[in-house]
Formats: C-alpha cells, sequence, structure tokens
C-alpha cells in the first residue's frame, strides 16, 4: 500500500511538471495578452511598459523559470487581469464548483442506478424502454441546448424556479453553500439537473446491462433456489457485483463533472471555476489558466487514487499495486 | 419566496388604488461584462469604467451622449495656454463621511501611473500634467508641458478616490470594499465575484435625486440567459440584447426595450504599406506587389460594400452605416463625409484604373467573439469583394488569438471594431491613421500603417491648438483627408439595446453603459 501511494505520488509531480509545461508553451504561443487587454487606444510606450511590468518582456524560459520557482512554494503567480493570486481566485470559485458537482452526482447515483436496476429487471416493459429512451435522450442532447430549455420551461414560461444565480449562500465551516437556504436550493436544481442529466443516463445504462448481466449468473439462480426474496437477490446481492464498474465509471466521471461543469456555468451563470477559466482563457490570463489546469490534474490524480482503493474494498481480490 | 413577495406586491397594489408605482427599491441589472477589478485606474476597461461609475465620480461627467458635464469639478477654464483651472464642488462628501477636496484630486492624479502590474492603465490621460497645484480646498490648477485643450476630456475619463481611504492601497483592497469608498451615487455593500454586486444608495449624493434604494449587479456573460433572465422576472433589465432577440422581445407585453446608437465603430484596415502583404496574392496565387497601397483600390473597396444591407440584413437593423470614425454630430466631426455609396461598377472601375481589371485574391480576418455577429459582417464583406474580383476568403478567430496577430501585422485585411473613450475624434485619428511612432506615441492601433505626412502635421497641430473652433477645424480636415484616401473603410456604429420590465425607461448611452441613476420607473 505504501509502496503503492509513493509510486503513484513521484508519478502524479511528473504528470504536473508535464502539464505545466505544455500549458505555458501553448499559451505563449497564441500570443501577447496585452494585445487582449490593453486599451486600443494606448500609446506604444505605454504598451511596453505593461508588458513589462508583467514580465511578459522575458524570454519564455525565464519566465517558466520563474514560474517554476514560485510553483514550488505554492505561489502560481498573479493573475494579469484581477491582479491577484491565481490560486485564490479559483479555491474562491471552486466551492461553487463543488456544490454543483456533488449535487449532481448524488443526483446521477440515486436516480440513474435504481432507475437502471428497475429497466434491468423490467427490460421487457413499458417501463423499462422508457426509461431507456429517457437514457438516450439525456446522451444524446446537448447539455447547452437542454439547459436553455430547463430556463425556458421552468424559469420562463413557468416561473418556478430562477433561471441563473447562485441566490443566498450562508458559510459552513467558512466555505459558503448554497444547500442550506431555500433560495439557495431553487438555485441549486437547474444546474445540477442539467449537470445530472448525462451522468444519470450513464449510470441508468450502467447499472442496467450489469443486472441484466448478473440475473443469468449461476449465483442467482442459486440463491432463487434457496428461496431468497427478489428483494434481497437484487437489492444485496446484485446491487455488490454491479457496483465495482459504476464506481469506476462515475469516479473518473466525477472530475469531469467538475473540470467541465464549464458549459452549464456560463449558462445559468454559476459563479464556479468554470466560469473564471474560461473568462480567463478569453483573455490569455496565463497565470489563472495554468493554475486551473494544475488543479484540475490533481483532482483528476487524488479522486484516480480513490477509486482505485474503494475498488479494492470492494473486490478483495484486487489488491492494490498489483496493476503492473 | 421570489412569488410570495410578487403575491404581496399584487396585494398591495390592488389595495393602493391611484397611488404611483409603490415606491421603488432594488433594481437587479443583468450586464454582459463583470469588472476585472473594483480597483478604477487598474484596467482600462468599459466594463470596469461602468462600474466605477456606481461608486465613484469623475472630476467631468459624460452625459448620455457623451458631451462634457459638470461633474465633481463645477467649472474648468484655460488661465493661460499651459495652464487649466478647475473649480471643485463644495460641500461633496465620500461614502465614509470625509470631505471631498483638491487633495484628493491630486492624489488620485499622482496615483494613477503607480498601480502595480495593471495590464491597461490610465496613464495616458495624465501624461501631459507636469504640475498640479492646490490653490485652495476646492482650485486646482495643472500645468501642462504643452498646450492641452484635450485636457478636460482626458479628465472626464477616470474616477476620483479618497486619498484619506485609498491612500498605500492595492488592487486587491478596493476590491474586497476597503478602499473602494467613493463619492458616487452607489456604495459598494459585497461583491461576490462571478455572482453579484450589491449596492446601496448614498444618501448624502450631491447629484440628482437617486431613483433606487439598493442596486444588484449580476453578470450574465451569456446571451441567451440574460434574455431568458428578463423574461423569466429575475433581473429588472439587461443591456446589449442580441439583435436576433429583439423582435421577439419587442412583441413581449411585460418587457421594453430602448435603443440608443453607440461610438462602437465597425471598420477595415487594410496594409496600404507594404510592397509585399501576408494574405495577398494574384489570382493564379502567385506573389504580387500589395495592391493596396494604391488609394484607387482601398476606395474600390468601400465601394464594394454595401452598408445598407449589412447593417438591415446582418444586423437586423440595429447598426448605422459609418463616415468617418466618430458618429455625425459629435466634436470634431466632418459634415461632408457621407458613408460611402455602395457603388460596384465605380469598384470595378477603380480596380481597372489602377492596373486590376481582373482583381487579386485576398483573406479578409476578424475576431468571431468581439463584436456583434462580427465574423458574419466578414463573410458578407467577402462576398462584396469577391462579386467586384477581389477573390476574398474569409479567416475569423477568437479574439485572444486574434488580436496578438493582428497587432504582429500578420494580416493584410482585417475587421476591427473602435469605441472612443474622449467622445470626439482626435483619439481616433492618433491611433488608427497616425503614422506608426513608438516614440511620439502615435499610431498605436493603426495596423494599416497609413501614413500621410500632411495628415499627421494636421492632427500634431490641433493637439496644441487650445481654441475650440481652430482644433476642430483641424482635426476634420485632417479626418477629411484620411478618409478620403481610404486609410481606414468605417463600416457602421453598432446600435445597442437595453430590455427591461414594463415600467422602467432608460434612454441609453452612446458608451453603451448602463447607469443606474438614469434608469427611471416610468409614469
Amino acid at each position: 500500500m505504501l509502496a503503492f501511494l509513493i509510486r503513484r505520488i513521484s508519478q502524479s509531480a511528473i504528470v504536473l511538471l508535464v502539464m505545466s509545461m505544455l500549458v505555458f508553451v501553448g499559451v505563449f504561443y497564441i500570443g501577447n495578452p496585452i494585445d487582449i487587454m490593453i486599451a486600443p487606444d494606448a500609446t506604444p510606450a505605454e504598451y511596453a511598459r505593461a508588458v513589462k511590468e508583467l514580465g511578459l518582456d522575458k524570454p519564455m524560459l525565464t519566465q517558466y523559470w520563474i514560474f517554476l520557482k514560485d510553483a514550488v512554494h505554492g505561489d502560481l503567480g498573479n493573475s494579469f487581469v484581477y491582479n491577484e493570486p491565481a490560486l485564490k481566485l479559483i479555491l474562491q470559485r471552486m466551492p461553487a464548483t463543488m456544490e454543483l458537482a456533488v449535487t449532481a452526482m448524488l443526483m446521477a447515483v440515486f436516480i440513474g442506478i435504481p432507475l437502471g436496476m428497475l429497466a434491468g429487471i423490467k427490460h421487457d416493459t413499458m417501463l423499462g424502454r422508457s426509461i431507456m429512451r429517457f437514457s438516450i435522450l439525456g446522451f444524446s442532447l446537448p447539455t447547452f441546448w437542454v439547459g436553455l430549455m430547463f430556463i425556458i420551461l421552468f424559469s420562463v414560461q413557468l416561473g418556478w424556479l430562477p433561471s441563473g444565480g447562485r441566490g443566498t449562500t450562508v458559510e459552513l465551516l467558512g466555505v459558503p453553500v448554497s444547500f442550506l437556504t431555500w433560495d439557495g436550493i431553487q438555485h441549486l436544481i437547474l444546474p445540477a439537473m442539467n449537470l445530472a442529466l448525462f451522468k444519470t443516463s450513464l449510470a441508468i445504462r450502467l447499472s442496467r446491462a450489469g443486472v441484466q448481466e448478473n440475473l443469468q449468473m449461476d449465483y442467482v439462480k442459486f440463491a432463487k433456489a434457496k428461496g431468497l426474496s427478489n428483494t434481497r437477490i437484487i437489492g444485496l446481492h446484485v446491487m455488490k457485483n454491479i457496483m465495482i464498474p459504476v464506481i469506476t465509471v462515475l469516479g473518473m466521471e466525477f472530475g469531469g463533472l467538475i473540470a467541465f461543469a464549464v458549459v452549464t456555468e456560463t449558462i445559468f451563470s454559476w459563479p464556479g471555476m468554470g466560469k473564471l477559466v474560461i473568462d480567463s482563457i478569453g483573455v490569455l490570463d496565463r497565470p489563472v489558466i495554468v493554475a486551473y489546469l494544475l488543479i484540475t490534474v490533481t483532482m483528476f490524480i487524488i479522486i484516480n487514487l480513490l477509486v482505485d482503493i474503494i475498488y479494492s474494498i470492494l473486490d478483495p481480490r484486487v489488491r492494490l499495486g498489483d496493476h503492473n | 419566496m421570489r412569488k410570495k413577495l410578487l403575491l404581496t406586491l399584487a396585494i398591495v397594489a390592488c389595495f393602493a388604488i391611484g397611488a404611483t408605482v409603490a415606491q421603488a427599491k432594488t433594481l437587479t441589472l443583468g450586464l454582459k461584462g463583470e469588472p476585472t477589478s473594483l480597483d478604477p485606474h487598474f484596467h482600462n476597461v468599459s466594463a470596469n469604467n461602468m462600474q466605477a461609475l456606481y461608486i465613484f465620480d469623475k472630476l467631468i461627467r459624460q452625459d448620455n451622449r457623451q458631451k462634457l458635464q459638470p461633474g465633481l469639478a463645477k467649472s474648468w477654464t484655460p488661465v493661460s495656454d499651459k495652464i487649466w483651472e478647475f473649480k471643485l464642488r463644495k460641500g461633496v462628501k465620500f461614502h465614509d463621511g470625509s470631505p471631498f477636496t483638491a487633495e484628493d484630486v491630486k492624489f488620485t492624479l499622482e496615483r494613477i501611473p503607480n498601480v502595480p502590474n495593471s495590464p491597461s492603465s490610465f496613464t495616458g490621460f495624465v501624461s501631459t500634467i507636469k504640475n498640479i497645484d492646490i490653490i485652495d480646498a476646492n482650485t486646482i490648477r495643472f500645468t501642462t508641458e504643452q498646450p492641452s485643450p484635450l485636457l478636460p476630456r482626458q479628465l472626464a475619463a477616470f474616477a476620483i478616490i479618497s486619498k484619506k481611504n485609498a491612500e498605500g492601497a492595492t488592487t486587491a483592497d478596493f476590491n474586497s470594499g476597503k478602499a473602494a469608498i467613493g463619492t458616487g451615487p452607489y456604495a459598494l455593500v459585497k461583491w461576490e465575484r462571478g455572482d453579484k454586486i450589491t449596492y446601496k444608495r448614498n444618501d448624502a449624493y450631491w447629484g440628482e435625486k437617486l431613483p433606487w434604494d439598493e442596486i444588484i449587479v449580476r453578470p450574465i456573460t451569456n446571451d441567451g440567459t440574460r434574455v431568458a433572465a428578463l423574461k423569466a422576472g429575475d433581473v429588472d433589465l439587461i443591456n446589449f440584447v442580441p439583435p436576433a432577440d429583439v423582435d421577439h422581445l419587442g412583441k413581449d407585453s411585460k418587457i421594453h426595450l430602448s435603443e440608443s446608437p453607440s461610438t462602437r465603430l465597425i471598420y477595415l484596415h487594410l496594409d496600404s504599406d507594404r510592397e509585399d502583404s501576408p494574405t495577398v496574392t494574384g489570382n493564379n496565387g502567385e506573389k504580387i506587389k500589395n495592391p493596396m497601397k494604391d488609394p484607387r483600390v482601398r476606395k474600390a473597396i468601400s465601394k464594394a460594400i454595401n452598408r445598407k444591407a449589412i447593417a438591415a440584413r446582418i444586423m437586423d437593423g440595429l447598426a448605422v452605416p459609418a463616415s468617418q470614425m466618430v458618429p455625425d454630430g459629435y466634436e470634431g466631426t466632418s459634415t461632408e463625409l457621407k458613408p460611402e455609396a455602395y457603388d460596384p461598377k465605380g469598384a470595378k472601375k477603380l480596380l481597372k484604373e489602377a492596373g486590376y481589371p481582373e482583381g487579386f485574391k485576398i483573406i479578409i480576418n476578424g475576431p468571431n467573439d468581439r463584436y456583434v455577429n462580427d465574423s458574419d459582417i466578414a463573410q458578407a464583406i467577402a462576398q462584396m469583394l469577391t462579386k467586384i474580383g477581389i477573390k476574398t476568403e474569409v479567416s475569423t478567430m477568437p479574439k485572444s488569438v486574434y488580436f496578438p496577430r493582428a497587432s504582429k501585422l500578420e494580416f493584410s485585411l482585417m475587421l476591427v471594431g473602435w469605441a472612443t473613450d474622449t467622445g470626439e475624434q482626435s483619439n481616433c485619428l492618433a491611433s488608427l491613421l497616425h503614422t506608426y511612432d513608438a516614440e511620439k506615441g502615435f499610431g498605436a492601433s493603426n495596423r494599416g500603417r497609413y501614413s500621410n505626412a500632411k495628415l499627421d502635421g494636421m492632427l500634431e497641430e490641433a493637439l496644441i491648438t487650445v481654441n475650440q473652433d481652430k482644433h476642430n477645424d483641424l482635426i476634420i480636415k485632417a479626418t477629411e483627408l484620411g478618409i478620403g484616401e481610404t486609410g481606414i473603410i468605417p463600416i457602421h456604429y453598432q446600435v445597442n439595446v437595453w430590455g427591461m420590465k414594463k415600467g422602467l425607461d432608460y434612454n441609453g448611452r452612446t458608451d453603451g453603459y448602463t447607469i443606474p441613476r438614469e434608469i427611471v420607473s416610468g409614469k
């Protein structure tokens, strides 16, 4: 276990380094951010001053070296447009994204898995087929469009829920959260539903396939022969067996949910990290872009690690570190 | 909660028959951009400059047609060629109750060139000032290096901050609200980044009566969401209604629209300097000498463009064909210049005269996420040029890729926009048409590198001519010269549209700002 962790962490450090290099070089070659940020009537002298002030006149390698040196001390640089530490800006926005992603994931798990299992058990009925049709819709409709439809239906036509923003937040252990106020929850429902739609469909498909596969297995027949109730067979034995693929996939997807909540955040003007990074890419605010991607990669690494660990708990045959 | 509130309001309204609309309370605005900072001197960009007007005041205000009006300064007069005297308003107080004096003005002007890490500072507006002399608490004199007719315009560009509260303050102190203490109509309550900015009324405001107790600004970048938020009643007013939505919002009985022309000019810059231009080739792809060095070819391109069709079809009527760089009626605009008429025959004739009867090939470059319908406009222009024999390809890209490349002169024909901050024409001339000259600070955005010594001379003279009439005269002549030689090709000015709940009214502004003190509840 320890050797496994050490190896994982050192691998991760290399991934982060390579990642930072790629992003740095990439953004550097797109162009000079000053061209976008500066007022168009600024004089060339003004332009030169701004370039110098932000350190953009130095050769790329020097800039990268300065970045690395500071990064080791936990300083990922100051945003060009906000003039505040990039890390602080992102961490400020992280709770909003996390709250949205976790809510969406919970929706996917608690709606998707039961529905999927139901569809697996009653695969020949009207109900089973309707669930599958719903999941096809969930897969194929673009998030962007669905988001707008949700707004048009629930906010504009019915007036049930607000069309965007985060609503009233309260501090929980110093972190602002929306789910503790009614206003906050109202604001959370639509974007979370929007973000959850795809993952719910995924969970439905995975658990349906799992249930169908397992129902054919000998242990289910044996259990039936032993006279166990259907509820117990499905709810306990089958459930346990289908959970491994579901958890692996959803775990990986959770990282994606956080990193790519961008679209949902933009449509619902949800003040999360995704919206911040989109704005930053628009003005080539390199420190924020680099910091965001580094944080995202770190998150993926951690989630992968957690998935591996949960995996080994769920299935004792799997040993950590035995992959190669 | 909201429903309950609405119900309560409805009941109140039923009982209060005959009374005017229930007292104005909170106004929620859904705006396209979010400021990058509340430090009014950190980043010269319109979202920031607009937000600064909520909290702060300028010495000189620009009204909704960008004419100068007294702000914190009651009057300003040139004492001599190089000295301006400003009389400041008495009895003005900052939000914390401390009095506004000439010291605050001096402090502000001295801070501007020294804001650390500013990606776009206001230094250009104060760089002509050599000395600042405080005569008394309400009188201040500025001595400039050279006669400076534009000083009042320049001093109408930035907000005045409080010396007491902002001395030694960083940009972060403004963002947190600690130093964001102004004399303006609204005081900052809280900025929740990405979600909302809350302001409350400054009851001690020196200016007009303020109609709203509380202002909430919600940044909603996505056009569709902004429109939906208005339709759902989540916000009271939105800016930059997309042209495509104007029609159906206009039919909505609960919504009122208002529009205002803007100073946002869309124009083409053409490489009129280099022999060998990057995207120009002959009809068979061979290298040719850059045809656009010939003013006749540039004129032909201008004549080939059907501005009325672009305004009507692509902009849904929300554009005004442009003849120069600032709309008619502004200071320093020529009454002689008219939008170039659509004349494909004349264009072909000019091409023939210039020695290109068969035309040539070129690429038009433009951004696709910067101006209203930018890539569609580029497409239309390409088709129009192809019709007269200039086979034009279109290549558009995100602004973050486009502008750095445009500034590196990688393009031959490009679509760009411009909006004057000062509300007159000299700053466009200096940036767009004056010969590029890094040392003297001219031609910063002259990406076509158009150059005419006569124009340079007239502009430079105008910039040190304090007599207003003579100054304007020189600017007008220089403009007529530059546009006459087609140094740039003006296409149109955008028209901005605001959408709001029925019962509200807003006249709009040519600078595109949304200013709460000008939003009234009608009737």
